[in-house]
């Protein structure tokens, strides 16, 4: 570990990306789910549905070139090295999803000889050919990519909440939108964790 | 939780009711996420009608016939292009309003969802086109040689597709069962009597087809204005013939637009119907008075007629809410209806292996 204390919480952008972009991704999930079983609001939330994902997939670019170039908080050392592979493994899942499940969605449109409309009279380009099976396949995927990320999205929701709630390490402080002085964070001044290996807290996986 | 030092930043370790209560918690918020996901997705309502149980209706009552359109399914596929005048432009601020010619993909089809009917004057004629403006926008519409659709809603259209399916004892529909439905559904008897009333052409080249549903015309001032539109045929009526071709030939409707195609590009003008306060725009069942002012806005040229098994017209979804700015839909519910389970089946027919269409535009048009 350095001398300097090392920071408590992701930097401000890269908070105030997770907040918006949690908000956007849940609220696609719950369209998404909503508009393939709905025959009166189909067409608002496809309205919505469409612009929604391309402007996530901007978002998630915008967050990749930020995760890459910031330095991030450790972990807290409450966290087991089984729990930080996890983390680690499924926060790269979810970036990963960030942007195929957008471009999944556009190429299915593509295939499927749709016009890839946002607003107004602003339209996409195809980024695939019109290929019948490949709009099908594409389809299909968008499917079950969507539900890969909801489990995920639950399982990265169960561990913060598992932390916050029972562990009570303040894990939440790390990506709050408001600054925590890292006087308060107990997690790092930890000398022994409940985690078998807890001490190493400078280091942080992916 | 457990070994807890006297670190004064530790928290004390919590009872076990504590962590109960705190488990509980945290199971209570995943299931209600979990619970409003599923109530979003429809699977704890479901006698709800969904897309998916329409085009299910679809194949319930035609049988299965992997590939194709679930209704309308037999067709034949066109090119040609769109001319418009500019008078439009009044209304609508769509591109496709301005003076000059956008090209055509379409497609002529029979309603029904058998692919392999044969050809009757009475069966509802379809014209569906997709307008390709230079800016990759796009506006799609499926009309009907029908003056006003026969139910108002997609929960109606459900019943009545049930209500008229072939019984299997004796392969025609029901009439106690229809006799019900329409009971039920005095809108649906008033628009069959509009729809028995309606004067039949002799084919699919001078038929009139109608958008049925009403959109909306935003012009460039922001003026938004109900509309219903029409094709009308430049091509004469002419009334159906006596003689009943369909024995003779399964194809007949479609082999004689064929014919016309080869031997000269058929026409119509795109006929806008506009609105007034009052009129319904959310019931395509109910006509809108006769006197509304009717503007011709253009010229429909189709030159070309291609087999589906040959032309890309066959994998596109003719979704009415595919519209180009300037044009929207309406409050009719029909609309999203239509967009949604147009949708459920574009996604089933593509996956599925094609089988060759009914209609193949070499053998016909001699």
């Amino acid at each position: 570990m350095s001398a300097q204390k090392p920071r408590m919480q992701f930097a401000i952008q890269g908070r105030i990306l997770h907040w918006l972009m949690a908000a956007m991704l849940l609220a696609m999930l719950f369209i998404g789910v909503a508009m393939v079983a709905s025959l009166g609001n189909y067409h608002t939330l496809v309205a919505i549905h469409r612009p929604l994902g391309i402007m996530i997939l901007i978002l998630a670019a915008i967050r990749l070139i930020n995760r890459l170039c910031t330095k991030l908080p450790p972990f807290p050392p409450t966290m087991s090295p089984q729990e930080r592979f996890m983390a680690s493994s499924s926060e790269k899942l979810l970036y990963a999803l960030m942007f195929i499940l957008p471009l999944v969605g556009w190429g299915m449109l593509s295939a499927g000889h749709y016009p890839i409309v946002m607003f107004g009279s602003v339209t996409l380009p195809p980024i695939l050919p019109a290929v019948p099976k490949l709009y099908a396949f594409l389809r299909g995927a968008h499917t079950v990519l969507a539900y890969l990320l909801f489990l995920t999205f639950l399982a990265h929701l169960s561990a913060i909440l598992f932390h916050t709630l029972i562990v009570r390490d303040r894990i939440l402080d790390r990506m709050a939108l408001w600054p925590v002085r890292s006087g308060k964070n107990q997690a790092t001044k930890l000398t022994s964790a409940p985690a078998p290996t807890g001490g190493s807290t400078d280091s942080v996986d992916g | 939780m457990n070994s807890a030092e006297s670190n004064e930043l530790v928290p004390p370790p919590l009872s076990k009711r504590s962590q109960l209560i705190r488990l509980g918690i945290m199971g209570g918020l995943l299931a209600a996420i979990v619970g409003l996901f599923a109530y979003a997705g429809g699977w704890l309502t479901p006698n709800k009608l969904t897309p998916a149980a329409i085009i299910d209706t679809f194949q319930k009552v035609s049988g299965p016939h992997p590939g194709f359109r679930r209704n309308h399914a037999k067709g034949v596929c066109v090119r040609g292009y769109f001319e418009s005048n500019g008078r439009g432009a009044e209304w609508s601020k769509a591109i496709v309003f301005q003076p000059g010619r956008v090209s055509i993909l379409g497609r002529f089809a029979l309603a029904g969802g058998q692919p392999y009917q044969t050809d009757a004057p009475h069966t509802v004629r379809s014209m569906a086109l997709l307008f390709q403006l230079p800016d990759g926008e796009e506006w799609r519409t499926g009309m009907n040689n029908i003056p006003v659709f026969s139910v108002p809603t997609a929960q109606a259209f459900n019943d009545l597709l049930l209500a008229s399916a072939p019984d299997p004892g004796t392969g025609k529909p029901d009439p106690a069962k229809i006799k019900a439905f329409l009971a039920a559904n005095p809108e649906t008897a008033k628009a069959m009597q509009l729809i028995h009333e309606n004067p039949v052409s002799s084919g699919f080249d001078n038929s009139t087809y109608n958008s049925l549903d009403a959109f909306r015309f935003i012009n460039a001032a922001g003026k938004v204005t109900p509309v219903r539109w029409s094709m009308v045929p430049v091509q004469p009526f002419e009334p159906i013939s006596t003689t009943d071709p369909g024995k003779a030939d399964k194809n007949y409707l479609f082999d004689a637009l064929i014919a016309a195609i080869h031997a000269h590009p058929v026409q119509w003008h795109l006929i806008i119907t506009i609105g007034q306060p009052g009129d319904p725009t959310d019931d395509a069942t109910i006509p809108w008075p006769s006197d509304r002012q009717q503007v011709e806005v253009g010229t429909l040229t189709i030159d070309q007629v291609e087999s589906e098994d040959t032309s890309p017209v066959r994998d596109i979804n003719f979704d009415p809410l595919i519209l180009p700015n300037g044009i929207g839909g309406s409050d009719d519910p029909l609309l999203s209806a239509r967009s949604a389970a147009y949708s459920q089946s574009f996604t089933r027919r593509e996956g599925e292996t094609k089988e060759p269409s009914a209609v193949s535009t070499s053998e016909a048009g001699k």
